[in-house]
Order: structure tokens, then C-alpha cells, then sequence
């Protein structure tokens, strides 16, 4: 029975570039900062750059106003986490991860809803033509972020972080920071959940196949409509689980929060391939971990870092990592 | 005459007709219908923005590309001239070369973009400008030893436009240089208009509608579209760097939030939608109404919010810092339901006989 | 007059500003295997996705079952039995086999009795039953696309050029395939090439310019050398 080729190159990708930054970073410590810190902050662009892949293949519908969602997911949390505060405050891990679990629950709900919302009106009278939706998806993220305020009022938001996860395990001389760790967990869960998902469910054969081909999955009697806005809907959910991750990692909240890392998660989704999970996985952590290392070890091209990676990755593979 | 003047590019409509020209005087008479320095300034920019959407309605209106790169040739053009002045004596030779240094740089950073990614689909260019642009804001921010970075850089112009030369009075305002500065924006900017409202009316233009409306066909017609799209890009980027450039003249500072920041991307995007796509005077109409808008309108909502005040989110809706939500629901609105802007809605009007 | 199971009536289909169909007139009857053949251009495709509500008639009626579809959306047409097998075969490429064919099977597990006689006269889909479709021969694909078509029964199959491109001992295995179909379930196969649809097809129509310009029995027109030739240069490959 002949062999089903895997395409390997993709996933070597992530550990041969930490393990080549190694000696040129030179110390061991610094190295371990600067690889958590990348691996943390790519895992929550993955989650935040991962709905809109997986929308922008199903439906090809591109949301130039997800950003909005990663804010309003932030900003949804804090009506949790302010009554909250004193499980936030206290000193049991148990109780700040309860709270943080509530307060995820309730952003990745009212992104849920608000995606559902956005999708019903915003997107679907202008399915198929592309610069409506460009401009009309703008215009959305335009309103959503006034509405924040407008709801809000302030504009800046604290948003500390649960006693438990601040400061950092001391491992020889490395600091690892706490709330980087669990970021990094989250990220794998998620990653673990949307892959079994995809792949063991028949919900993600319908959105597998319909990233191929839509028309085809009609032809075999499945309303694909209904699949878009839910597939809409978690992925904003998912930009709100983003929102949250990155709200703290911030620690403080701006209704242009989401807005300002849309450059990133395009370019995660371009670097990935547009519909792939596993190649915005592998692309989000190569950005982030790039800029890290870039910033130590160049500071001034470390601005240019997100680019030169985009187009080095798209000389070598045009449609992304995850097309030949 | 006025014909050849408007190259053939009628405004079709008389309501809109007259609202023009009531634009086109105001803009001209600026100095002299009003008093003070700030609705000057308020004329002056509603000069400049005017050639910078009607740039824009080039690539989105006629060509049908989404670029998010507009600003960063607005941000080339005045830091060319703004740089250029930025030396204790100021001299129109350094000008013409910074400004001839930025054309140069936007002719070649358009047509490199252009070449590489007007290729591919819509949404992969809007993605390519966007993350090129942003990388250019930023770098100009922090490249502060040339640029001011954050903050960005006051220069002084040359003497003849300075407001302590004085020229005479004419009509209750003196005219100084600061009037004289005035009259090359505004002269400038009309002369890129017209050259812009020939391009589109240009058989150049009409095979860039043709690109717009049905690519396949105009391929298959002969015309090599990529060409038509990159040539599209560089006429719209060099008119967008004479428009910074105007800016840097007029304000005598540049700085990234000025010309580079996303704000500026989003107020074109909304004049060039609410004004009109692909009509040209769209900019005009939408420019005008904007910035008098943005800077007259905020004090009727600050009332507003005042009449109100005590209701929870009525009251917060009502705060003129939220100007920005009922242009985005306006926005949205333009989009559905009058793709033409108010444009198309005045010559819809004058199109049916007898209402 | 016998029972059409299919039926279209008038049925005109603009695609942009193009007039593709202009008026077709088409019964295909229950149980047997009709044929539409034509040249490239003549509208056969897009007769096909007309039915299948793929793209909407802009006048005419498509009626199935004596129910007239043609306002119904895709998924519903699909779901009233009508199974589609298109010019393209969209095989899932990312998907395996087992998973191609899982999803067709879409009321409920798959038969393991049916799929054992799909396998008999189409072997390869065992044998790559773990592979992804996308690596599979063209003749493979085509065997995928079929057999998502009949994993479950279903009263009617839009069929779209299956030889196009295929080696001659495939063709012959797809036309014992579908010999086998013909007892079960009423077929509509377009087709370029004659001679594999002459010893197939109970009735056959020709198409030319958006039209139906003859319809009969095949036996009359594989008998009707001289009816042929007319038609030749319309449908037939002047080779076969």
C-alpha cells in the first residue's frame, strides 16, 4: 500500500529556528526569556488569528474588523472580573483560575453573539463581492470600537492579572513568567480542541471539505449556510478567547487594542495558508518568536522582522506553509 | 470651455452643480470671506484632502483596487518637503529636491507593490498594503533622529511665505504669506484635480473601468490589466505625495500622526464612500462636507449630548469624541444602500423628469 | 407515454449577460439511463447545474418527481434525491476517501453491504480507502465522485462527461459500473463521446446552442447511420 506523503518541512520549522537562535543569542537564560516570551505571544495570536483562517477559507469572507471582536472580548471580561475581584485578589490559584475561566466564558459568549449578529447583518448581503466586504467590515469595526466606548466610557480599562499567575518561576537563572506559561497551555488546548475538531468530528469534514469546495457540499444536501454563521461565530468567540489572553497579557485595555495586532494577524494568516489551522499555528509562533529574537538580537530590523518573514516564507511557498 | 476645463466630466445634476461651485468659491474666496486662522486652516485642508480621496476614488472608484497603502505615500510626500525645509534657512532649491526624492521613492515603492502584489486577489492586496504601510508608520516613528519620530518636526518656510510678510490688505484680511501659502495649495490642488478628472475621462480610464467591471473580459480584450492596475497605483500615489506635500507646506510640521496613522486612512475611506466611489467630485462634495463637519458639527453634538445628559448611553453616543460611531454607521449605510455616494443620489435625482 | 421522472420545460439560463440555455425541452423517464450529448458549448453543463439549482433558470420550469424544483435551493435539491457527479469530479482532496464518501452518506452509517459491491467494480477505492483523494489517479477521482454519488440510493444521477480525459480499460470499467447502476436508478449522463454511450442509453437527446435539437430512442439513432452523420460535427466524435 503506498505511503501517504506527509509535508514534514512546516513543523521542523518552529524548533529549528529556536534551536539556531541558541548560539547566537549566547546565553542560556536570555534565550529561555526570549523563547517563552515568543512561544506565549505567539500562542495568543494563534488564537486570535485562527476564526478568521477558518472563515476567510470556508466563506471566503475576509473580517477587517476581527480586530474588533479581540477588543470587545477583552472589555466583556472585566464585567466578570470586576465583581470578581476579590477571587482575583486572593491567594488560591484555584479561585483566580475560576475566575479567569468565568470571565473567558463570558467573552468568548458575547463575541459569539456578536459575531452571529455581524455576520446576519454586516456580511451576509454582501457575500461574493469583495471590496463591499473590505469596506463594509471596516465600517463594522469602525462602529464596534465607538460602541466600547460608548458602553465603557473610559478610555483605558485595567485589567490586572489573578494573584496567583504574577511574577515568574526562577529555573537556574532563567525567570519564566508565570502568566506566559499558562498562555502558552492555552494556546496548545486550543490548538489541540480545533484540531480534534476538524478532523474527528463530522462538523469539521463539513468545514474541511467546504473550504475546498462550498458548491460541492451543497450538491451533497448539506445547507452550508448554517455552517457559516456558526463557524462566524466561533471564530469571533475564538478572537474573544484572544482578546482576554492578550488583555492581560497587556494589563491594560483600549477599544483600539484588537485593531493594532489585525497587521500581525494577517500576517500570520498569510504566512500560515489561508483556511489552515495547523499553518496559522506554526506561522503565528514563527512571527512572534522571530520578533523576540529579532528585537535582541537586532533591535532595528526587528520592526521589519514581521515582513521580511512574510516575504521570505512566500518566495519559498506562494500559497503559504501549508500549500506545496 | 468649461467642457475641456472638466474634460468632458459633467456633474450631471444642477443641485449638485451649484453645490460645487458654492465649494469652489468658498475654497477660492477662503481669505476673504472669512477672518482668523482657523477656517483658513479649515479651507486649506479641505484643499488638500480633496486631492488626496480623488487619489483614492482613482484606485477604489475606477480601478476597483482596495490599497491601505494611500498614507504612506501621503506621509512620503510631506516628510520629502518637510525634511527638505528642515534647516535654519529654508530654501525653495531643497524643496524641489525633497519634493523630487519623494516623487521618486513613491513612483518606485507604487510600481514595486504594484508589480508584486497586484497579482494576486483583493483581499490578499488590502492585507500586503496594510502590513506594509503599518511597518512604514512605525518606522518612521521610531527613526526619530531624521524623521521627529512620535512627535515629528516644526520647520520654518522660506521668507516670501512667512505671515510677517506682508503684502498689503485686501478686503478686511492682510494679506501675508500665510495667504500666499494659501493660494498654492489651493491652486496646486485644483491643477492635480483636473489633471485626475482627464486621466479618468482618458481612454487610460476607461479601460481601468473596464478592468474594474469584468477583469476577465478586459484580459481577454487585449489589455494587459496588470499593467493598466500598476500604472493606476503610481498615478495615485504620486497625486497622493503632491497632497502631503501641500500638507507639510501649509501646516509647516509633519509627523506620522498627521499623514501615516490609520485615522487618516479611515476619514478617506469614509469621504471617499459617503461622497461617492467612482465619481471624482465625490472627493470634492465629501471632503468639504467632512471637514467642516468634523470641525463645526462636534460643538452641535457637544449640545446635543448636553440636551440628553443623564440618559446612560444616549448621553455617551451623543459626545462629539463619538463623532466617529454615526460616520461608521453612515458609512455602512452608504455602502448598502447608496454605493454612489451622495453623488449618485444628486444625479439619480436629476435623472427622473419632472420631480 | 411513460413516466418522466425529470422534466424540463422551456427552461432558459443567463449566466451574466450570456444566454446559455434557450428554452430546453427535456424529459428523462423513470428507470432508465437517458443521455444528453452535444459539442463543447452546447449547454449540456450547464443544464445539469440548472437542475441541480447550481445556477437559477430565468424562466422555464424544472420539475422532479411531478415537484416543480426550480426556485429550490442546492441542498434541498439534493436532498429531494438527485445525486450530482460534475465535469470536475470536486473530489475532497484534503479528505480521504472513507471521509469523501462519509459525507455523502449523509442518512446515516454507510452500507457495508453496498460498499462491498461498490468495490467490486471499482477496486482501487479499497485499496486507497485510508488515502487522501487528492493523490489519486484522474480515473481514482472519477471512481470517488461516482461512488459518493451512489453510496446511497438515489432516484436520480446528474452524471458530467465520466470518460472525459480517461484511458480506454478505465472507460470500459466505468461502463460496467454503470451498466450496474442502470438497474437501480434512473440516470441523466451527458456525454461527448458516442460509442460509450450507444451500447448505455435507453433514450437519447442532442443539444445545440442551448437547444434540444433531436430526442428518441438510442436504438434508432445507433441504427440511423445517415441521422448520425447530420448530427455529426453537432455531438459525435467523428473517430469513434
Amino acid at each position: 500500500m503506498p505511503s501517504v506523503p506527509r509535508d514534514y518541512i512546516p513543523m521542523l520549522l518552529v524548533p529549528a529556528l529556536m534551536l539556531a537562535m541558541l548560539p547566537l543569542v549566547g546565553s542560556m537564560p536570555t534565550w529561555v526569556t526570549l523563547t517563552v516570551a515568543g512561544l506565549a505571544m505567539g500562542m495568543m495570536i494563534f488564537i486570535m488569528s485562527s476564526g478568521l483562517t477558518l472563515v476567510f477559507g470556508l466563506m471566503d469572507v475576509l473580517n477587517f474588523g476581527h480586530g474588533a471582536f479581540v477588543s470587545v472580548g477583552a472589555f466583556a471580561a472585566t464585567l466578570v472580573l470586576v465583581p470578581m475581584q476579590g477571587w482575583i485578589e486572593a491567594d488560591s490559584l484555584g479561585q483566580n483560575l475560576a475566575a479567569l475561566g468565568l470571565a473567558i466564558a463570558m467573552a468568548m459568549a458575547v463575541t459569539a453573539a456578536l459575531g452571529w449578529v455581524f455576520e446576519r447583518v454586516i456580511i451576509m448581503p454582501v457575500y461574493g463581492q469583495h471590496l463591499k466586504q473590505i469596506l463594509i467590515t471596516m465600517g463594522g469595526m469602525i462602529v464596534v470600537e465607538q460602541m466600547i466606548h460608548v458602553v465603557w466610557g473610559a478610555d483605558h480599562l485595567p485589567m490586572p492579572l489573578p494573584a496567583g499567575l504574577r511574577g515568574a518561576f526562577v529555573v537556574g537563572d532563567a525567570a519564566i513568567e508565570k502568566y506566559r506559561l499558562l498562555a502558552v497551555a492555552v494556546g496548545l488546548l486550543v490548538f489541540l480542541v480545533l484540531t480534534l475538531v476538524l478532523n474527528r468530528t463530522k462538523l469539521g469534514l463539513l468545514i474541511r471539505a467546504g473550504v475546498e469546495n462550498g458548491e460541492m457540499v451543497e450538491a451533497l444536501g448539506y445547507r452550508i449556510r448554517r455552517l457559516f454563521v456558526a463557524v462566524f461565530a466561533a471564530g469571533s468567540a475564538l478572537a474573544g478567547l484572544g482578546g482576554v489572553m492578550w488583555g492581560l497579557y497587556k494589563e491594560t485595555l483600549t477599544a483600539s487594542m484588537g485593531g493594532e495586532v489585525m497587521v500581525m494577524v494577517f500576517i500570520t494568516i498569510i504566512i500560515g495558508g489561508l483556511g489552515s489551522v495547523g499553518g496559522c499555528f506554526i506561522g503565528a509562533l514563527l512571527m512572534a518568536l522571530t520578533a523576540n529574537y529579532a528585537g535582541f538580537l537586532a533591535p532595528k530590523l526587528a520592526l521589519v522582522s514581521h515582513i521580511v518573514l512574510m516575504i521570505a516564507i512566500l518566495l519559498w511557498r506562494p500559497a503559504g506553509l501549508s500549500r506545496k | 470651455m468649461l467642457n475641456t476645463l472638466l474634460s468632458g466630466d459633467l456633474p450631471r445634476s444642477r443641485a449638485m452643480s451649484v453645490l460645487l461651485v458654492l465649494v469652489v468659491l468658498g475654497l477660492a474666496l477662503a481669505p476673504f470671506i472669512t477672518s482668523g486662522a482657523r477656517p483658513l486652516n479649515t479651507a486649506a485642508t479641505i484643499c488638500i484632502y480633496i486631492v488626496l480621496v480623488a487619489s483614492y476614488d482613482l484606485l477604489i472608484g475606477y480601478t476597483g483596487i482596495v490599497s491601505f497603502a494611500h498614507t504612506m505615500f501621503f506621509g512620503i510626500g510631506a516628510y520629502g518637503v518637510g525634511l527638505a525645509f528642515d534647516s535654519p534657512t529654508p530654501a525653495w532649491g531643497a524643496m524641489a529636491l525633497g519634493l523630487v526624492a519623494a516623487l521618486a521613492l513613491t513612483l518606485v515603492l507604487a510600481f514595486i507593490i504594484g508589480l508584486f502584489a497586484l497579482r494576486v486577489r483583493a483581499i490578499f492586496y488590502a492585507m500586503i498594503t496594510l502590513a506594509v504601510a503599518s511597518s512604514f508608520a512605525v518606522l518612521a516613528s521610531q527613526m526619530s533622529q531624521w524623521t521627529g519620530g512620535e512627535d515629528g518636526k516644526t520647520f520654518d518656510v522660506p521668507d516670501l511665505l512667512s505671515p510677517a510678510n506682508e503684502f498689503g490688505e485686501f478686503m478686511g484680511r492682510i494679506v501675508d504669506g500665510k495667504v500666499l501659502t494659501y493660494y498654492i495649495v489651493f491652486v496646486s490642488a485644483a491643477l492635480v484635480f483636473l489633471a485626475l478628472l482627464r486621466i479618468v475621462n482618458s481612454p487610460f480610464g476607461r479601460v481601468l473601468q473596464a478592468i474594474r467591471e469584468n477583469e476577465f473580459r478586459a484580459e481577454a480584450l487585449g489589455y494587459r490589466t496588470v499593467l493598466y492596475r500598476i500604472a493606476a497605483n503610481c498615478i495615485g500615489a504620486v497625486a497622493a505625495a503632491l497632497a502631503g506635500a501641500l500638507m507639510a507646506l501649509w501646516l509647516r510640521y509633519v509627523g506620522p500622526k498627521t499623514t501615516l496613522g490609520f485615522e487618516v486612512m479611515t476619514d478617506i475611506l469614509l469621504i471617499v464612500v459617503i461622497g461617492g466611489m467612482g465619481t471624482m467630485y465625490g472627493s470634492v462634495i465629501g471632503a468639504a462636507l467632512f471637514i467642516l463637519a468634523n470641525n463645526y458639527l462636534k460643538s452641535l453634538m457637544a449640545k446635543a449630548a448636553g440636551a440628553v445628559a443623564g440618559v446612560p448611553v444616549l448621553e455617551a453616543a451623543l459626545h462629539p469624541d463619538r463623532w466617529l460611531l454615526w460616520l461608521g454607521i453612515l458609512f455602512i449605510l452608504a455602502i448598502y444602500f447608496f454605493p454612489s455616494g451622495i453623488v449618485g443620489k444628486f444625479r439619480q435625482q436629476a435623472a427622473r423628469p419632472g420631480i | 407515454m411513460t413516466d418522466a421522472l425529470l422534466k424540463l420545460s422551456g427552461v432558459h439560463t443567463h449566466i451574466g449577460e450570456y444566454h446559455i440555455l434557450q428554452g430546453v425541452d427535456l424529459a428523462v423517464p423513470r428507470g432508465g439511463l437517458a443521455v444528453l450529448l452535444g459539442r463543447n458549448g452546447a449547454g449540456k453543463t450547464t443544464t445539469l447545474r440548472t437542475v441541480m439549482g447550481l445556477w437559477q433558470a430565468s424562466a422555464g420550469k424544472v420539475e422532479f418527481n411531478g415537484r416543480d424544483i426550480s426556485k429550490l435551493r442546492t441542498p434541498d435539491i439534493a436532498q429531494a434525491g438527485i445525486a450530482y457527479v460534475p465535469e470536475s469530479m470536486a473530489v475532497f482532496s484534503a479528505l480521504t476517501v472513507r471521509e469523501n464518501l462519509y459525507l455523502a452518506a449523509r442518512n446515516g452509517p454507510m452500507d457495508t453491504a453496498r460498499l462491498e459491491w461498490i468495490f467490486s467494480f471499482f477496486p482501487a477505492l479499497k485499496k486507497f480507502w485510508n488515502y487522501p483523494a487528492g493523490n489519486l489517479s484522474g480515473g481514482q477521482k472519477q471512481m470517488v465522485a461516482i461512488a459518493r454519488a451512489i453510496i446511497e440510493p438515489r432516484e436520480l444521477l446528474l452524471i458530467d462527461e465520466p470518460t472525459k480525459g480517461l484511458a480506454p480499460a478505465i472507460i470500459q470499467n466505468l461502463a460496467d459500473a454503470i451498466r450496474q447502476l442502470k438497474g437501480q436508478t434512473t440516470v441523466l449522463l451527458v456525454e461527448q463521446n458516442f460509442s460509450f454511450v450507444r451500447q448505455l442509453g435507453d433514450t437519447v437527446a442532442v443539444m445545440d446552442d442551448g437547444r434540444i435539437v433531436h430526442s428518441g430512442a438510442m436504438a434508432d439513432l445507433a441504427a440511423d447511420r445517415a441521422l448520425q452523420e447530420r448530427l455529426l460535427g453537432l455531438a459525435l466524435d467523428s473517430h469513434q
